[in-house]
């Protein structure tokens, strides 16, 4: 039997009245060997889709909890390769997504990724220093082996850009609540709840919502709410401060929105 | 050549949400900066506030020793003391006429922060300096020149927390503050326009060069050399050369920094050691590891510390263009003192590595011939670093020969 595709995954939370959940992890973290045991309990406790965070040195598009996350981890001896491996026999009910910096995926090999990820049963990539412009050779890769390149929009993405992802685009849509990284805000700004309808109204596809969430009211206030939402720094700041998955999870699922 | 190309290099590997600040930018460059006025403005800038021209210089003593003529392009004697403030102030004013009112900026040695802080103060401009904060530990001079220029200094506590880490940093405010900042990039590398708006920058250098040398000793030089840490200066020296054909003889010779200098030491030498990949929005030559993480660099020259250098000089170096060479610390320093003692010039540790090359290996130049070392910046900053290496400035030993 076939995987469903990211994209099912997101609506059939929908058709259940659910938003779709999307928690991030960095790989090795927060220690190697516990790893794989968190990544089952996301699973266990409701994820729809794990995002993986591949560690690197130098990540401009995140906060200082990822960045002590991927710092942490490279310490730990944690690579590419190694995540494969760790990822290669869970048979989760999660969707899996690789989230990396372009620079360890090209010296890995752009056909020998999507053919490993594949392996593993990843069914995504998101490369958050890859815009449309320069995402060619990856894409080209990862079609295939039928795997989604997940487009990235912000507050300052407009319309027609939009569109032009929008032609290219599989799997679901991240949408950046702010302009700014990833890392815990208390509140989401205005222009988080218009980036979604934006991108609703541009995409046929799921729209995920991530960078800042924390807690379901910062999505239950929004009139237009995504189909998903992405956490990352909550998370990673929850489990590094001996919290549980399951735990973190449990307001999640317990809600109905 | 694709746009923001050269060759497979350059290119614009951001954040999405860095796409429309670098797009601004572009336009900026295509209808501001070409324009006959702005050009005025900043030639007069250049002039009354920074000092130019700067003299071609002939070092006298040394020619007469090495057999051929060797000349000095003054870019020590720029306000602030290094060719980063023509670069500064080009793309202040530019910020200025895009509406701007802030800006930010990495530094690592502290000479381009240094050197936008006093662009910022010079034309009214709120100023935020990002640098390492290792960096800034060993730079205290230049971090109490900015803090006078009024600029606001964040140290970066992240990564090596060095150049590269601070980049990063400006990078991500550049991210939340774009709407009304503009992020004065400090050499000709990062994403699309900057190595191209950079250069054109420093083109002054060259171009000046080239002038200089007609009128000074009746032709082009037979090579002109620099050091290369992102690659502003040298490319600053090399374009007019690289790109007239009637200047194909020219030789460009680009220096970087070799560090210790033992197998596998820790270096500065992308072009030379390094494999590419991308790093801070550019593909170019890189210092990684075999999975793609970036490497440490080391070089006792704080300005030329960088793991990684502009994509017009991996392109460059590819064609074959431009030549590339490894200078250690040890010869750096050599020819520091050297400069020092015989023409009365003190020369930033960066520049010292490309007089070292030529200090060094002579014989790669032929009898009667004219070599041109761009001379990026003064050593005044650096004598506490070679203080400690150089047994003439230790103790309180007579200063004879
Ligand atoms: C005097 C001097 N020369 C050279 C450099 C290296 O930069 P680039 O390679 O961009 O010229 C620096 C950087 O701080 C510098 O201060």
């Amino acid at each position: 039997m076939h995987p469903m595709s990211l994209q099912q995954r997101i609506e059939k939370a929908g058709n259940e009245g659910r938003i779709a959940l999307i928690p991030f992890i960095t790989a090795g973290f927060p220690e190697p060997e516990s790893f794989v045991r968190i990544v089952r309990e996301l699973d266990a406790s409701g994820a729809d889709i794990i995002e993986i965070g591949v560690p690197f040195s130098d990540p401009v598009a995140d906060g200082p909890v990822v960045e002590e996350a991927s710092r942490r981890a490279l310490a730990a001896g944690v690579d590419l390769d190694w995540t494969l491996r760790q990822l290669a026999d869970l048979q989760l009910e999660a969707g899996l997504v690789l989230m990396g910096y372009y620079n360890p995926f090209l010296q890995y090999g752009l056909e020998r990724l999507a053919q490993d990820a594949a392996g593993a049963g990843v069914q995504g990539c998101i490369v958050p220093d890859l815009p449309l412009d320069e995402d060619g050779p990856l894409r080209t890769a990862l079609v295939p082996h039928k795997l989604d390149l997940i487009a990235l929009v912000g507050p300052n993405t407009d319309d027609e850009r939009m569109r032009a992802y929008a032609a290219v685009a599989s799997g679901y849509v991240y949408a950046v609540s702010v302009m700014g990284t990833t890392g815990v805000r208390r509140e989401l700004p205005m222009e988080a709840a218009q980036t979604v309808r934006r991108a609703r109204a541009v995409f046929s596809l799921p729209v995920a919502l991530g960078f800042g969430i924390h807690r379901p009211e910062q999505i239950l206030a929004m009139s237009t709410p995504p189909h998903a939402v992405v956490f990352g720094s909550a998370l990673l700041r929850h489990l590094a401060a001996g919290g549980t998955a399951g735990e973190f999870m449990e307001p999640w699922t317990k809600r109905a929105f | 050549m694709k746009k923001g190309r050269f060759g497979d290099f350059g290119g614009q590997f951001v954040p999405e949400l860095l796409m429309p600040p670098l797009w601004e930018l572009e336009r900026a460059c295509e209808t501001i900066f070409s324009s006959p006025a702005f050009q005025q403005e900043l030639t007069g800038l250049l002039r009354d506030f920074a000092g130019r021209p700067t003299p071609l210089t002939r070092c006298d003593t040394l020619s007469q020793e090495l057999g051929f003529s060797l000349w000095l392009k003054r870019e020590d004697l720029v306000h602030t003391g290094a060719h980063k403030m023509n670069n500064t102030l080009g793309q202040a004013l530019l910020a200025k006429h895009m509406g701007k009112r802030k800006l930010i900026a990495e530094t690592g040695a502290g000479q381009h922060g240094v050197a936008t802080a006093a662009a910022a103060a010079k034309l009214g401009m709120a100023c935020t300096i990002y640098m390492g904060a290792v960096d800034v530990q060993r730079q205290a001079s230049n971090v109490s020149r900015m803090k006078l220029f009024g600029a606001e200094l964040v140290p970066v506590d992240s990564g090596t927390r060095t150049l590269k880490d601070a980049i990063n940093e400006a990078l991500r405010a550049w991210i939340v503050e774009q709407a009304d900042t503009h992020y004065c990039f400090g050499t000709a590398a990062g994403p699309h326009p900057f190595p191209t708006l950079v250069r054109d920058l420093q083109t002054v250098i060259g171009r000046e060069t080239r002038e200089q040398a007609v009128r000074q000793f009746s032709r082009l030089p037979d090579a002109v050399l620099a050091c290369v840490g992102g690659g502003s200066n040298a490319i600053g020296m090399f374009h007019p050369f690289a790109s007239d054909p009637e200047a194909a003889k020219v030789r460009l010779i680009g220096i970087e920094a070799g560090g210790t200098g033992e197998p596998g030491c820790y270096n500065s030498a992308p072009l030379n050691l390094g494999s590419p990949g991308v790093l801070h929005g550019q593909f170019s030559m890189l210092l990684q590891t075999g999975d793609g993480q970036i490497e440490p660099s080391h070089s006792v020259s704080a300005g030329l510390d960088y793991p990684g250098v502009g994509p017009e000089h991996a392109w460059l170096h590819s064609t074959g263009r431009a030549e590339y060479h490894v200078v250690t610390d040890a010869s750096a320093l050599r020819a520091f003192e050297i400069l020092s003692r015989r023409e009365g010039i003190i020369p930033a540790l960066e520049s010292s590595h490309a007089l070292a090359f030529v200090l060094d290996k002579p014989s790669a130049f032929a009898e009667g011939s004219h070599v041109v070392v761009n001379l990026s910046g003064r050593g005044d900053k650096d004598l506490d670093i070679a203080s400690k290496h150089l047994s003439l400035l230790q103790g309180d030993a007579a200063c004879t020969p």
